[in-house]
């Protein structure tokens, strides 16, 4: 009769010691176009996917501006997502009132999950259904996160998120010893890369990616469609290379459908991006 | 709750005069860091009531802050400041707020209690080092501030400047930044009235900051022009 008994609020455990709600909130992250980040001692690229609804409709945006200092890049509910970059726009211009200087992205991310988890504690509230890939330039150094639906923040050198996204990880899983000394270039390169494992044998073009790149000397800026274009065009062997990278990525690709498959029960609860 | 009531029990929070006062206070930029002075007087109005006021503070690592004006209303920002040190230090994520930092918190403290008709009386030099970084400025209490690579409140900004004008330099070493500012100081001390022989000397650099034990300048009052200061002027008391 009852699907599950333990998923109707959020503030409910299973005997398993876990909390569907949240876990659905998560799904969405995955449901949602992939996005992802990487970054150097000195610089973040943030890249994403951009699908539309429909074929009469344009896409929604993925990659946000925070402030000259730090972007974020979302996957999952599109809407929830653009509340949080809202939050995180006014958290960084308040600080910048009181003090001149910028918001150290590590404050901004452990407010960011603090909000977060505060909707994994109140029966009248949900969670956020997007995940947030936080990158930022601050004193200590350039700055990669991924903030989760559940409240829990993590930091890394390169990661992804959304639909397919296991494709770029293992993309980046074998390349990112060598990011944290990469140029600029060199970081937009294997972003492009990395989006264009997530595609599944797509065509790479400019009109379905977005890149924004923060470094030293560089505040947050997203690039225009053009450079984008003329960055693919530059890497022509990513047509040669595509069968190759290909296989090395199918193995994890098997490894994460099971999970695809759970979202695929969980559909009726989890909300789809858009 | 009546309005008026109210009002009446906020205008007697105000500061509407100033009760117990430290005179000026000078800040330099020198070799290393940033030096600043300041007497240890604390006045009841005219008259020198307490003669042990601690008027420089260390503000977290990187800064240091002299105070003239009000001593309880400088008592309360400190507490202010040690609220935000210590919620600064809580983070533990190694970023830590600078002078840079301090001195724009101190500006919107002192522009907002002004704009509240409720003054914190004070004028106050803000120095520091960060990030091999020196700074110093000012902040008064209604909110007007600057960076200077000399600064003085008060009288200093009558006494002191002219003086600071012509000797400043940036590769001050540090005898020579304490040989200044206790000239200065020597001015304001035969001077302002307010001024008392009885100083202190911080110094703040990439290492930290140090703040001197209270000292004595050597004075001497027997020029006729101080033995006699009304001769030539009749009529004045």
């Amino acid at each position: 009769m009852f699907r599950n008994q333990y998923d109707t609020d959020v503030t409910t455990w299973s005997p398993a010691g876990r909390l569907f709600q949240v876990e659905y909130a998560m799904e969405a992250v995955k449901q949602g176009s992939a996005a992802i980040g990487l970054r150097s001692k000195t610089h973040v690229v943030l890249a994403c996917v951009n699908k539309a609804q429909s074929e009469l409709s344009s896409h929604q945006r993925k990659i946000f501006k925070v402030d000259d200092h730090i972007g974020v890049a979302i996957a999952g509910l599109t809407a929830d997502g653009r509340v949080l970059s809202r939050y995180m726009r006014s958290e960084c211009i308040n600080h910048s009132f009181t003090y001149e200087s910028a918001l150290p992205v590590g404050r901004l991310v452990v407010q960011l999950a603090d909000k977060a988890q505060v909707c994994t504690q109140r029966s009248w509230k949900r969670p956020y259904g997007v995940g947030l890939l936080v990158g930022g330039l601050d004193e200590s150094g350039a700055h990669l996160y991924y903030n989760c639906p559940s409240g829990n923040y993590f930091e890394y050198q390169a990661f992804a998120i959304g639909s397919r996204s296991q494709a770029a990880k293992t993309y980046m899983e074998r390349k990112f010893e060598t990011f944290d000394n990469a140029s600029r270039e060199e970081l937009i390169k294997h972003a492009l890369f990395a989006i264009k494992e997530t595609l599944q044998g797509e065509k790479l073009k400019s009109s379905i990616c977005t890149i924004a790149v923060l470094g030293v000397g560089e505040s947050f800026n997203v690039l225009d469609q053009q450079t984008v274009q003329e960055l693919i065009n530059s890497f022509e062997m990513v047509e040669d290379e595509a069968p190759a990278p290909q296989e090395p990525s199918a193995a994890p690709e098997e490894a994460a459908a099971p999970a695809a498959g759970e979202g695929a029960a969980d559909e009726g609860a989890a909300p789809m991006e858009e | 709750m009546d309005p008026n009531s109210r009002l009446v029990m906020e205008d007697s929070q105000r500061t509407l005069t100033p009760y117990v006062t430290g005179t000026s206070v000078i800040g330099i930029k020198y070799k290393d860091g940033v030096l600043i002075a300041a007497d240890m007087g604390g006045s009841y109005g005219s008259t020198l009531r307490y003669k042990s006021v601690e008027r420089l503070k260390a503000i977290g690592k990187h800064s240091l802050l002299g105070a003239s004006g009000e001593i309880s209303d400088f008592q309360e920002l400190l507490r202010y400041l040690d609220g935000l040190i210590l919620y600064d230090n809580m983070w533990d994520d190694g970023n830590s707020l600078g002078p840079k930092e301090v001195h724009s918190y101190l500006t919107r403290v002192m522009y907002n209690r002004r704009n509240k008709f409720n003054p914190l009386w004070n004028s106050l030099v803000l120095g520091g080092v960060k990030n091999g970084q020196k700074y110093l400025g000012t902040v008064n209490m209604i909110g007007v501030h600057y960076q200077d690579n000399h600064v003085a409140t008060g009288f200093g900004n009558h006494l002191a400047i002219p003086i600071l004008r012509d000797e400043w330099r940036e590769d001050l070493s540090f005898e020579e930044g304490v040989r200044l500012l206790e000239k200065c100081m020597r001015v304001l001390i035969y001077r302002d009235r307010s001024a008392i022989n009885k100083l202190q000397i911080a110094k703040i650099t990439a290492e930290g900051v140090t703040i001197s034990p209270p000292y004595s300048l050597k004075t001497f009052w027997e020029f006729s022009a101080f033995k006699n200061p009304t001769a030539g002027a009749e009529g004045s008391w």
